[in-house]
């Protein structure tokens, strides 16, 4: 709503974005996405939240199986789209428009066990959960409804902070997964077309880092869909946007603060696991308040191990891993080369920077 | 009479045989036969003990899982699936980039299929095979003197296991210093060929892939970054499969060599090449070229082939054995060189194929060094032609080096078709089935969004070129004008779209009949 009049998305200042005259465009973006649906009308029941924000718009398409789950005042906010959502829970399907922000607010509501798919009409997309444009959306949910796409995987949630993006800063934060149907065409940053799956190429990566563990020795793993495979391949419960800490291939403990770690590292030798997130490929961001500059300098640069699927690596286009750790110092330090494990004993060497 | 009109170029009116075939297993009915062997007379069964003399290891428990079936039946499969391929012979093969598919002198399968060659057997004494062998010995000496190396074997059957071939070099050597279990990492690039990084993988070597920088080049700063006590060696194509010619090698290798490294050149891409730059002479200690492709034996795609090994002299006598030898009177398989516990031995049963090779050197002979020279210029200079042309679409672009030629081939995007109209290279590709064009993205992963990898070699004429950038053109138009039938295809073609949900997840996969049956029966 607010990329019209020059905002950078909309999220705390939808009334100045209504005030400067900025129009929706969700609802026309959302009817491009639902009329690639109509082929099934019949045999879909649509649950929908009430007026604007879906009813009207399913029911003048022509679809007559709608159900209305959620009621909404004239004025909508995050908070409808979190309610709606919860409301939905259950459905074979989660079609959503908006942005980064409305992503988030689907992946509070939900978690990541709904299968959905964003309709990309915000200002902002960064989530990868968005298809490439309306009627892809709608495409991909005619695929995945008539059972031609049965695949699924776990797509980040991750925003920008508008206030530091309204100065011409970018500072990407992971919040979540959602789970999205896994057809390459049809996703924002969809899949670089590989002989075998994301899943199995993270499988083969938290091989090669498990072979690599040492003994009596601390692993701090961060935040991200290829760390979480590490600690599923070990059978271990992770913190899906934490830290853990594992130790000889034991849980020692989950979800650490910056104060936690800090009291950590004098007792055993440290080594921290970290895959980039998001499209801009953060490595160390400001999202990672835990990791702080003084934890990163501790353990160095030559005790962090680095993982990353080809995909993901190829997303980047040949720009750096980025580090902003808060410390000029620590950015220094961390910048350079790095062996980043892609597969079962394959690297790649990527550069680290700040920019 | 009505003339025919042929003012346009594309083939609209192509319509491929579709017979919907059935896997060759599925058409077998018990009891069906192809041959019924006659059994053998009272005296000689009397006289031999058949199978009888076999060890009891040896012996099969059951009857092979062999599909049972009749000759016609056999002789109509193979001939529908013939027709259902889009051949070199029938299609103007540019479209499969990095393959280097030429056109094959249909005289040197003549002389391949000479009784004198077809009924040899590689067991016969060599006595009685001097003429192969000399081909042979000669063909290597050939080989030495396009590569700058010393010394070549033709027994790796295709360009993957040549590739394999140098890593078991790279083992052998080390493995003789007694350095094996230290130099164990392998640096390769991104745009060199997948097997550099997979062959090296099976002989348990670690992979370090390097990006290209901003031109297209090996990152170099990576390089120094990656280079250390563990590399064994650096394995690399060049040009690579962008086109981009590292005119830096020698950097590179000079580098490797300084840390005790070797350096391994995958000459895949060689046929821009040739007469022009020597792997020798750029520092690599070894090399391997594809006589499938450069030297036109022709491209089989499983088909018989062969990955030429060559190394330089201080590598030689780790080389599958046997070599073959000259004393100045007789050709001999040379096991002395070789002699030694360290060298690869066998990897692959007899000699090689020696029909390709003899294609080799029969096309060798046919050009001498002038027209070796001819074929890598004709080939850079039909394949900057096409560069031009395509440059000047809209739609299409080549990353890296702007406005440089690229030397046989190039990977081309077509990013900006896909973004503004939705049609991918992999929509492209199964459209220009339509027209009975072959067309190849990328090798996976692609780093080159919506790839297109185009190589025109030696052979096509500027009129062939044409209609394959007419082609394309047409492909193009209908993406802007039409997307969805660009998207929709093939219509004219064997295959409709395929279900490609499952392809990525090797629980799926069944690579052979008996796997199928296990997982989907």
């Amino acid at each position: 709503m607010g990329g019209s009049v020059g905002l950078k998305g909309t999220d705390g200042v939808a009334a100045e974005a209504a005030r400067l005259g900025a129009v929706r465009h969700s609802g026309e973006r959302a009817a491009s996405a639902l009329r690639e649906l109509l082929p099934l009308k019949e045999e879909l029941t649509v649950l929908c939240a009430g007026g604007e924000m879906g009813e009207s718009l399913v029911k003048g398409l022509g679809f007559p199986n709608v159900e209305r789950v959620y009621e909404t005042g004239a004025e909508t906010t995050a908070d409808d789209t979190r309610r709606a959502a919860q409301a939905m829970k259950g459905a074979d399907l989660l079609l959503f428009a908006g942005g980064d922000g409305t992503a988030r607010d689907v992946y509070a509501a939900l978690g990541d066990k709904a299968v959905a798919i964003g309709i990309p009409a915000g200002v902002k997309i960064h989530s990868p959960v968005y298809a490439i444009r309306p009627e892809a959306a709608g495409r991909l949910a005619l695929k995945y409804l008539e059972g031609r796409c049965r695949h699924t995987y776990e797509a980040e949630v991750v925003d920008i902070d508008e206030a530091a993006y309204r100065d011409g800063r970018v500072s990407t934060s992971l919040y979540g997964y959602l789970t999205v149907p896994d057809e390459r065409d049809y996703m924002q940053h969809g899949k670089a077309p590989s002989p075998v799956s994301e899943h199995a190429q993270q499988c083969a990566i938290a091989d090669e880092m498990i072979e690599r563990l040492k003994p009596d020795t601390y692993y701090l793993v961060g935040p991200g869909s290829t760390t979480r495979t590490l600690m599923d391949e070990l059978g271990l419960p992770d913190t899906l946007i934490g830290v853990d800490l594992i130790c000889n291939k034991k849980l020692v403990q989950s979800d650490l603060s910056e104060a936690d770690i800090l009291k950590r590292l004098s007792e055993k030798p440290t080594h921290l696991i970290l895959t980039p997130t998001g499209g801009q490929g953060y490595l160390l961001g400001r999202g990672n308040q835990q990791l702080s500059a003084e934890v990163i300098r501790r353990i160095g640069k030559e005790n962090l191990h680095v993982l990353a699927t080809k995909e993901k690596l190829f997303h980047l286009r040949g720009r750096a891993l980025l580090v902003d750790t808060g410390s000029e110092a620590v950015d220094k330090m961390l910048c350079g080369y790095i062996r980043v494990i892609v597969d079962y004993q394959e690297e790649q060497m990527c550069r680290i920077g700040t920019e | 009479m009505k003339k025919i009109d042929r003012s346009s170029k594309v083939r609209t009116g192509f319509h491929q045989a579709k017979w919907d075939e059935p896997v060759i297993f599925e058409l077998s009915r018990h009891g069906e036969r192809g041959i019924l062997v006659n059994k053998a007379d009272a005296q000689v069964a009397a006289s031999v003990e058949g199978v009888n003399a076999l060890p009891e290891f040896l012996k099969r428990k059951e009857a092979p899982a062999l599909p049972e079936i009749s000759q016609p039946r056999v002789l109509r499969h193979y001939s529908r699936l013939a027709q259902e391929t889009l051949g070199a012979d029938v299609n103007i093969e540019i479209g499969q980039g990095t393959c280097t598919v030429k056109y094959s002198p249909k005289v040197n399968d003549q002389l391949a299929n000479l009784p004198q060659m077809r009924e040899m057997h590689p067991l016969q004494d060599e006595s009685t095979c001097q003429g192969i062998m000399e081909i042979m010995y000669n063909t290597g000496k050939y080989m030495c003197e396009i590569s700058g190396m010393d010394r070549f074997s033709f027994q790796p059957s295709g360009g993957s296991q040549g590739i394999l071939g140098m890593a078991s070099l790279v083992y052998a050597y080390y493995k003789s210093r007694g350095e094996e279990n230290e130099r164990n990492e392998i640096i390769t690039t991104i745009y060199s060929h997948p097997s550099d990084a997979a062959a090296p993988h099976v002989k348990g070597f670690k992979i370090i892939y390097l990006h290209p920088d901003e031109n297209g080049y090996p990152d170099y700063e990576a390089f120094k970054a990656a280079v250390n006590e563990h590399t064994a060696a650096f394995f690399v194509a060049n040009p690579e499969d962008t086109g981009v010619y590292n005119k830096n090698v020698l950097k590179f290798t000079k580098l490797v060599h300084e840390h005790g490294g070797l350096c391994a050149y995958d000459q895949a891409n060689a046929n821009g090449l040739l007469g022009v730059t020597r792997a020798r002479d750029a520092g690599f200690d070894m090399c391997f070229f594809n006589l499938h492709k450069t030297f036109s034996t022709p491209h089989g795609c499983g088909g018989p082939a062969c990955g030429a090994v060559g190394c330089s002299k201080e590598l030689e006598k780790f080389l599958p054995a046997p070599l073959i030898g000259f004393d100045g009177e007789k050709y001999f398989y040379d096991y002395e060189t070789t002699n030694n516990p360290s060298a690869i031995g066998k990897i692959r049963e007899f000699n090689g194929v020696a029909p390709v090779v003899l294609k080799a050197y029969a096309w060798i002979r046919s050009l001498g060094p002038e027209g070796l020279y001819q074929v890598a210029k004709t080939a850079v200079l039909n394949n900057n032609y096409m560069f031009k042309k395509l440059m000047e679409l809209h739609c299409v672009d080549a990353p890296y080096i702007p406005g440089k030629q690229r030397i046989e081939q190039c990977r081309y995007t077509l990013e900006t078709l896909a973004k503004e109209t939705g049609v991918g290279t992999a929509d492209v590709q199964r459209r220009m089935m339509d027209f009975g064009m072959h067309y190849w993205q990328s090798h996976h992963p692609y780093y080159v969004p919506e790839p297109m990898t185009l190589e025109p070699t030696e052979t096509p004429s500027k009129e062939d070129i044409d209609e394959y950038i007419e082609t394309l053109k047409y492909v193009f138009n209908e993406a802007y004008t039409d997307p969805e039938k660009v998207k929709n295809a093939p219509y004219q073609s064997v295959c409709h779209q395929l279900d490609e949900s499952n392809m990525d997840d090797p629980e799926q996969w069944a690579v052979t009949w008996r796997c199928y049956l296990r997982k989907f029966q």
